[in-house]
C-alpha cells in the first residue's frame, strides 16, 4: 500500500535524524557552558547565581535536541 | 532472541469505561499523587512530634523555598505551594518509572503483553496537562497581580510593530506549552527505552549506571520544569513596559 511505503522509515533515517540533531543542541551547550565557567572565574562570588542561569540555559538547549529525539522515537516505534 | 523488546510510545490503556481510557501512566500518578499527600497528612498530623523524618523533609522543603525565595524575593510565599508541587509531582513521577515491577508486571491483552504500570511522566498526556497547567497558572499569576492590564501585553495597538511583538507573545506562550510537553516527555521516555533496550541486551548488572543516570535525569527535569515556570511568572508579574 502507498501508506504503507510511506510510513516506514528506514533505520538510516531514524539514526540521521537524533545524530544531526543532536549536533547544534551540542555545540550550544557547549558555548554556554564555557562562557558560564569564565563569568564564574572572574567572578566567584556570584558562582550560585551563574550556576542557575546556566542550568536553565543548558534546559532550552538540549530541548531542541530532545524534540529531534522524540522525532526519531515516532519514526522508529510508531 | 526469544521474545521482543515491548516498547510503546504511547501508554497502554489498562481498561475502558466507554470512550474513556484509563492508562497504566494515569494509574501510576494517581498512585504518586496519593503517596505525596500521604506524606502531607502524616506531616500534619505529627506536626508536634520531633522525628528524624520529619527533619529530612522540612530541610528539603525550606531549602527549595529558599531557592524559590532567591529567584523572586518578594513573592516567593505566592508561588511556592504551586512550583513545590510542580517539582515534587514531576520528581517522584519520573522515579516512579525506575521502580521495580514497572512495565513488567502486566497481562496479556489479545494485541499483545500490556503492561499495569509505566512511569506517570513518560507518558506526552500526563506531561502535555502538566505543561497546560504551567502556562495557564503563569496567566493566573499574572492577572492577580497585574489587573486587566496584564492582557495589554498581548494585545497592545499603540503602533503595528507592538501590535506584531505583542502577537508573537502570544505565539511564544503556546510554544512554551510543547516545549515544557515534549522536553519532560522526551527525557523521560527516552531513559525508559535506554533501560529497557540495556536490559534487553545485558540482563545482569549492565543497568546499575544508567539506572543512577534516570535518578538524575528525573531530578533535573523537575528542577527545570519547576524553575522554567518560576521564571516565567516572575516575567509575568514585573512588567513594566
Amino acid at each position: 500500500m502507498a501508506a504503507e511505503a510511506v510510513k516506514s522509515s528506514s533505520d538510516v533515517i531514524v539514526g540521521a535524524t537524533i545524530a544531526f540533531g543532536g549536533l547544534a543542541p551540542a555545540i550550544a551547550i557547549g558555548l554556554i557552558v564555557s562562557k558560564a565557567l569564565e563569568a564564574i572565574g572572574r567572578n566567584p562570588e556570584a558562582a550560585a547565581k551563574v550556576q542557575t542561569v546556566m542550568i536553565l540555559g543548558v534546559a532550552f538547549a538540549e530541548a531542541i535536541a530532545i524534540y529531534s529525539l522524540v522525532v526519531a522515537l515516532i519514526l522508529k516505534f510508531v | 532472541m526469544a521474545t521482543a523488546l515491548h516498547i510503546s510510545i504511547s501508554a497502554e490503556p489498562i481498561f475502558r469505561f466507554g470512550q474513556f481510557e484509563f492508562t497504566n501512566s494515569m494509574l501510576v500518578s494517581l498512585l504518586v499523587s496519593l503517596f505525596l499527600s500521604l506524606v502531607a497528612i502524616w506531616f500534619y498530623n505529627h506536626r508536634q512530634a520531633k522525628s528524624n523524618l520529619k527533619l529530612f523533609i522540612q530541610t528539603i522543603v525550606e531549602s527549595f523555598y529558599e531557592f524559590v525565595q532567591s529567584v523572586s524575593p518578594h513573592h516567593a510565599s505566592q508561588f511556592f505551594p504551586l512550583i513545590a508541587t510542580i517539582f515534587f509531582f514531576v520528581m517522584f513521577g519520573s522515579w516512579a518509572g525506575l521502580l521495580p515491577g514497572m512495565e513488567t508486571i502486566g497481562f496479556q491483552a489479545d494485541h499483545g503483553f500490556v503492561p499495569l504500570f509505566r512511569g506517570a511522566t513518560a507518558d506526552l498526556n500526563i506531561t502535555l496537562g502538566l505543561a497546560i497547567f504551567a502556562v495557564v497558572s503563569v496567566q493566573v499569576f499574572g492577572y492577580k497581580n497585574l489587573g486587566p492590564k496584564y492582557f495589554k501585553k498581548f494585545f497592545n495597538f499603540t503602533n503595528p510593530i507592538n501590535f506584531f511583538v505583542g502577537f508573537l507573545e502570544l505565539l511564544s506562550e503556546f510554544a512554551r506549552v510543547m516545549s515544557f510537553a515534549f522536553r519532560l516527555f522526551g527525557n523521560i521516555f527516552a531513559g525508559e527505552v535506554l533501560l529497557a533496550v540495556i536490559a534487553f541486551l545485558v540482563p545482569v548488572i549492565a543497568s546499575l549506571p544508567f539506572i543512577g543516570l534516570e535518578l538524575f535525569v528525573g531530578l533535573i527535569q523537575a528542577l527545570v520544569f519547576a524553575t522554567l515556570t518560576l521564571v516565567f511568572t516572575n516575567i509575568a508579574i514585573s512588567d513594566h513596559h
